[in-house]
């Protein structure tokens, strides 16, 4: 009888460890953080594989020779500093970057500003419709462009010439060629201001529009002194972001001219796979497609803590 | 010198449904004029009509001996209080003041000297460098209050303007509102739905009830002579008592009669206004809580007792509130509170009808 009961009494505590390893186990998943990684994790494999790998990989096959055998430091990136071709391309993409992300911005903030003012169901539809360029794939858009701006048989120059005026050669010289791809850009980026902005114009209370009113502002009053500072944030958020994405802008460039006409549109990414594919001189491609990267990261850091700071301000 | 004046303005939203029907409504120069009623009342449509935020379907409103129907809000020479501040988010407490001076084009030196009067004058001298996130309610209310003041405009408009603000608050700033008006005597229109704002602040009552006016007065002949059932029904917390009763003819004396058991003479005083009215059906007798009370030894003329069963008993420390029922209405009355009101046990009361309203229920008009 006291022989059973010890037994019965060690069984009993060797489940309870068991038990207990088990018990514990829950917990972990009980908690919060855990259930929280575990959710994540997922995002996490797929950032990592996909931005976090590439980038180290590329920062470090930017510092190897041509046939990736020896470290070269920084010497690609000084050797690309110093070549007119890749002088040309830095100007080329901080033109076609600032100058359309500025008209996608205006083109963007012009149409929220006539789409809000539109009531009831006939906004929907011309959101819907001024939404399509955004939608459609680029590559397919920007090959309809391509069409387009085809110098015998375009739809434009068929119509210049059905007004007696000469046939536009837009791929064909330097400047046509890069406002070419200028506009192309803008016409599928504008919608996406759009949107953004609608959406924050419609954010801003009519009440201070109607206090405003009341205070003696006119129209232009309003938008300087009421829109404008409310819709700062998403300004500042919106050309951030469209900065990043028209300076990483690849499909229009390489469909439209695919760099010519003389090299003189290519972007940093069309150069990078011209210079590193095509070329075959993949270490010198992974120095141009890191190049932007510190200047966008120290304007990304300013902006973001700005709007963070001005976000904490006017939250009520 | 600045007038307001109404005249038979009618607001039309789509679909035909009439927000304002034609009213009528003349407002004296200094004058603290408040419209209240309950909500969808066209109350705060009127007032918006008047700054200019509504478009007018059709009528006149003059300001200062014009017609100012097409005159956009920033030329009208108005200021306003919105019911949530709409204070500008991105502007210190300053600037938000100073805004619509600045946008007037008055030389700086001016502008600080404006805004610094009127914030002394709010007790918000210490708050002109903050942006109203980081102010309380009551704080951002008395912002608002100096935007309108340094405008120094010919009529003030106030929306519900303590209507977010906490029940003590409320009680607080709406004195304020009144020493601030008392200090800078600006024709005033102010906007509420609830009926002790409208006592205490205005020099005259508009009620309003579906888009028409019910009575316009001062506060005590609105308490004391209402117009119609609305209006003595609305004003008045706890609301005046409408018990339906016949008037009866009998040997030349008037009775009102409440129910089998119950009947009052009606005051020789009102006899004659009221002999045409006997016999008639739907008739109420409109009685407020005040003149129910416990019996005293002492009686006037025109007080009468009557025993009733208490339902219920409310304390409220300075008097205790009773209810009971006749011929199925809930009556309320107001004791003393040493009176022994108690739940359940019949007691002595005393209805004082020298203060009765006669209500015909068919028209909704005070006889």
């Amino acid at each position: 009888m006291a022989d059973g009961s010890t037994m019965v009494i060690g069984a009993g505590s060797a489940k309870a460890s068991a038990s207990r390893r088990v018990g514990s186990l829950k917990k972990l998943a009980r908690r919060r953080s855990t259930t929280a990684l575990l959710l994540c994790a997922p995002l996490i494999v797929l950032i990592v594989g996909l931005k976090v790998y590439p980038t180290f990989y590329a920062i470090f096959l930017s510092m190897l020779d041509r046939k990736m055998e020896h470290f070269v430091g920084l010497n690609n990136f000084v050797y690309l500093l110093n070549r007119p071709s890749f002088q040309l391309v830095i100007f080329q993409s901080c033109l076609f970057a600032i100058t359309a992300v500025v008209m996608k911005a205006t083109l963007g903030f012009i149409l929220a500003h006539l789409m809000h003012n539109i009531r009831g169901k006939n906004q929907r539809i011309w959101r819907g419709l001024l939404l399509v360029p955004w939608v459609i794939p680029l590559s397919l858009s920007t090959l309809s462009w391509w069409w387009l701006f085809d110098p015998s048989y375009s739809a434009f120059n068929w119509t210049l010439n059905w007004f007696g005026f000469e046939s536009i050669p837009f791929l064909g010289t330097t400047w046509n060629a890069r406002i070419a791809v200028i506009v192309v850009n803008t016409w599928f980026g504008a919608p996406f201001f759009m949107i953004m902005y609608l959406a924050a114009l419609k954010s801003v209370p009519e009440q201070l529009y109607e206090a405003a009113a009341i205070d003696g502002a006119t129209a232009w009053q309003k938008l300087i002194y009421i829109t404008l500072p409310m819709m700062r944030n998403i300004i500042l958020i919106t050309v951030l972001y469209s900065l990043i994405v028209t300076f990483a802008d690849f499909d229009i460039v390489r469909i439209l001219t695919n760099g010519g006409p003389q090299d003189s549109t290519h972007l940093f990414a069309t150069y990078a796979f011209n210079v590193g594919i095509e070329s075959g001189n993949i270490p010198r491609g992974a120095s141009v497609s890191l190049f932007m990267f510190p200047i966008l990261a120290t304007l990304a850091f300013f902006v973001l803590r700005d709007v963070l700071k001005r976000s904490k301000e006017i939250s009520t | 010198m600045s007038q307001v004046s109404i005249r038979k303005i009618v607001k039309e939203y789509e679909g035909d449904v009439q927000a304002v029907k034609g009213i009528d409504l003349e407002i004296d120069d200094h004058e603290f004029v408040v419209l209240v009623g309950p909500s969808g009342c066209g109350k705060s449509t009127t007032l918006r009509m008047i700054a200019g935020l509504e478009e007018i379907t059709s009528g006149e409103i003059w300001i200062d001996g014009d017609v100012v129907n097409d005159v956009p809000p920033k030329d009208r020479d108005i200021a306003m209080v919105f019911q949530n501040y709409a204070l500008y988010p991105h502007m210190s407490v300053f600037e938000n003041m100073a805004f619509g001076l600045k946008l007037r084009k008055l030389p700086k030196d001016e502008i600080k000297r404006r805004v610094d009067d009127a914030a002394r004058m709010l007790d918000i001298e210490m708050l002109l460098d903050r942006k109203p996130k980081a102010l309380s309610g009551g704080q951002r209310q008395r912002v608002a209050m100096g935007r309108a003041i340094v405008r120094n405009p010919k009529v003030f408009l106030f929306d519900e303007p303590l209507s977010n603000l906490d029940a003590k608050l409320r009680v607080q700033m709406r004195t304020e509102i009144k020493k601030v008006h008392q200090l800078v005597p600006t024709t005033t229109v102010y906007v509420t739905h609830d009926q002790v704002e409208a006592m205490t602040l205005a020099d005259r009552v508009v009620v309003m009830n579906h888009g028409v006016i019910e009575q316009v007065g001062t506060p005590n002949d609105l308490y004391h002579s209402p117009a119609t059932k609305f209006v003595a029904g609305f004003i008045g917390s706890p609301a005046m008592n409408f018990i339906p009763c016949q008037l009866e003819q009998a040997a030349g004396a008037l009775r009102l009669r409440l129910s089998d058991k119950l009947s009052f003479p009606v005051p020789a005083d009102r006899t004659a206004r009221y002999t045409s009215h006997a016999g008639k059906a739907g008739l109420v007798l409109g009685l407020r809580p005040e003149h129910i009370a416990e019996t005293r030894p002492h009686t006037e003329p025109n007080q009468h007792d009557f025993d009733m069963m208490i339902d219920v008993d409310e304390p409220m420390g300075m008097e205790t509130l009773v209810y009971f029922t006749i011929a199925g209405a809930g009556i309320c009355g107001r004791v003393n509170p040493n009176a022994g009101a108690t739940a359940g046990q019949s007691m002595k009361l005393r209805a004082d009808l020298s203060n009765m309203h006669l209500i015909d229920d068919g028209t909704g008009k005070v006889l």
